[in-house]
């Protein structure tokens, strides 16, 4: 009992002392470059309309583009420098889905294509493909039994 | 032999002499307050090797090799190396020896391996057992980036809080006999483990700051002295959280101010306003590469006279908070004196 109270003095104590996370300037920084990210891929939709390419390729096309730019710019080690400052900015679009398969493959190449790149590539975008994978046959459920 | 005082805390009979020592860096450690004080800077953070942990490995190489040079003595003069890393399975430390023919104890206390090593290999140079012991530890950026964290090049927003690892390492040569006036170890102290229940492994100098106080208070109580006994009392890397944390704990608990006579190993290797570090340097070389780089160049030159350092070191993995777990540390301190 004694222990857990002076656990919760520290705990309050190093509280204190923290700098505390500017929330305010992360939000808006995520806001841009979020912004900017997709005002991007709007750019790239505006010129396939112009070149007359269909809108089905169109939806192809966009994400594709902005997926090797991301990955371009991880390996060329400039995307962790932006992602230091835009955060969620750039972690929420799909170029942080690139970042996070490509930074983990860059990483454990000198463990083998395998067992390095194989086995750690989808280590930190795993988790999206499963939760996404889980959401999207629950969606698929409500669907099927009340939208139909 | 050494005489034990107090509880785990040994005076030595014949204090083991520093008589060498050797402080290696990474490109940012060198443009810190520590500039052109190092043995050697490594523009290259790959320092030419193929991988982030064969990196690590020839930083240890260089410090060790820079230390037994600056000892004037040869490898086979070596009885034993002590050494650790951050490395999962001290792999830095071990294969940096597979070229040397020196015999070798791996210690591992997270951040507090150099100070754990100084403590046993003046243990056993005081008791005759050996006659020179090597002690070196090291930390790399990117091979710490990559066990405990994120890969290097993810985009990822750092916490407030967070401390950078130092690309450092420092490597020291102890010995039984010096014909020249030499920092000795005269007193050594083990560290118990404190866990405060810090849960963040981005806070570590607050899951540290405990533990770095713990080893202190024993210390002054056993050997029945007062920081101002000291020149100098040194930590290893709490940096500017754990630092205010540790003098907030000795102010409450001791009424004792520190700030005139502590400094930390992690506020003195960067310069966290003009430098990109958090809130300063931790790793296991952050401590080893101050102490050499820093700290017994001045003892050499008679600025400094008595200094107490204490190696700080959160004993976590990079598992352990997944499964809930908080963050013990541990403390451990060697009295240098010249």
């Amino acid at each position: 009992m004694e222990h857990e109270q002076q656990h919760e003095q520290y705990q309050d104590l190093v509280k204190q002392v923290s700098p505390k996370t500017p929330h305010a300037k992360r939000l808006i920084l995520a806001f841009v470059v979020g912004g900017l990210i997709c005002a991007l891929g709007e750019g790239i939709a505006q010129v396939c309309i112009a070149f007359g390419v269909s809108q089905q390729h169109k939806r192809i096309i966009v994400p594709c583009a902005l997926i090797f730019l991301a990955a371009v710019l991880t390996a060329l080690g400039v995307f962790d420098k932006i992602g230091k400052h835009a955060g969620a900015g750039t972690a929420v679009p799909i170029t942080g889905f690139a970042n996070a398969i490509v930074a983990p493959a860059m990483e454990h190449y000198h463990e083998g294509l395998v067992l390095g790149v194989g086995a750690n590539m989808f280590r930190l975008a795993g988790p999206v493909l499963a939760f996404g994978t889980a959401v999207c046959s629950l969606y698929g459920v409500i669907y099927f039994l009340f939208l139909r | 032999m050494g005489k034990r005082i107090a509880r785990s805390i040994v005076e030595f009979n014949r204090p083991p002499v520093i008589i060498g020592q050797g402080a290696v860096g990474g490109k940012i450690e060198g443009e810190g307050p520590l500039a052109g004080k190092f043995s050697e800077i490594f523009l290259d953070e790959r320092l030419g090797q193929p991988t982030w942990e064969q990196a690590e490995t020839a930083l240890q190489a260089a410090a060790i090799l820079h230390a037994i040079t600056a000892a004037s003595c040869t490898a086979e003069e070596i009885d034993l190396h002590i050494g650790g890393d951050l490395m999962n399975q001290c792999t830095a430390t071990g294969f940096a020896l597979r070229d040397e023919n020196i015999p070798f104890a791996g210690v591992y206390a997270a951040c507090a391996s150099f100070a754990l090593g100084l403590a046993l290999g003046a243990s056993l140079v005081d008791g005759g057992a050996l006659s020179q012991v090597s002690c070196c530890g090291s930390s790399h950026f990117c091979s710490a980036e990559k066990q405990f964290r994120y890969p290097l090049e993810l985009g990822v927003q750092p916490t407030p809080t967070a401390q950078r690892t130092a690309t450092a390492a420092g490597a020291v040569v102890l010995s039984h006999e010096s014909n020249t006036p030499q920092p000795r170890i005269t007193r050594a102290i083990f560290g118990n483990v404190i866990d405060m229940g810090v849960t963040d492994p981005s806070e570590m100098g607050a899951a540290m700051a405990p533990a770095a106080w713990d080893t202190l208070r024993r210390f002054l109580q056993g050997t029945n002295t007062q920081p101002s006994d000291y020149d100098l009392i040194l930590t290893g890397d709490l940096s500017q959280i754990g630092t205010q944390l540790l003098h907030e704990l000795a102010r409450q608990q001791a009424g004792l101010d520190l700030a005139l006579l502590h400094r930390d190993c992690g506020l003195m290797l960067y310069d966290i306003i003009a430098q990109d570090v958090g809130t300063g340097g931790s790793g296991l070389g952050c401590s080893a590469a101050v102490l050499c780089a820093e700290i017994l160049p001045r003892m050499r030159s008679g600025e400094l006279k008595r200094v107490l350092f204490i190696g700080t070191g959160a004993l976590l993995s990079a598992i352990s908070p997944l499964q809930g777990e908080s963050i013990p540390a541990v403390a451990h301190g060697v009295l240098i004196e010249m």
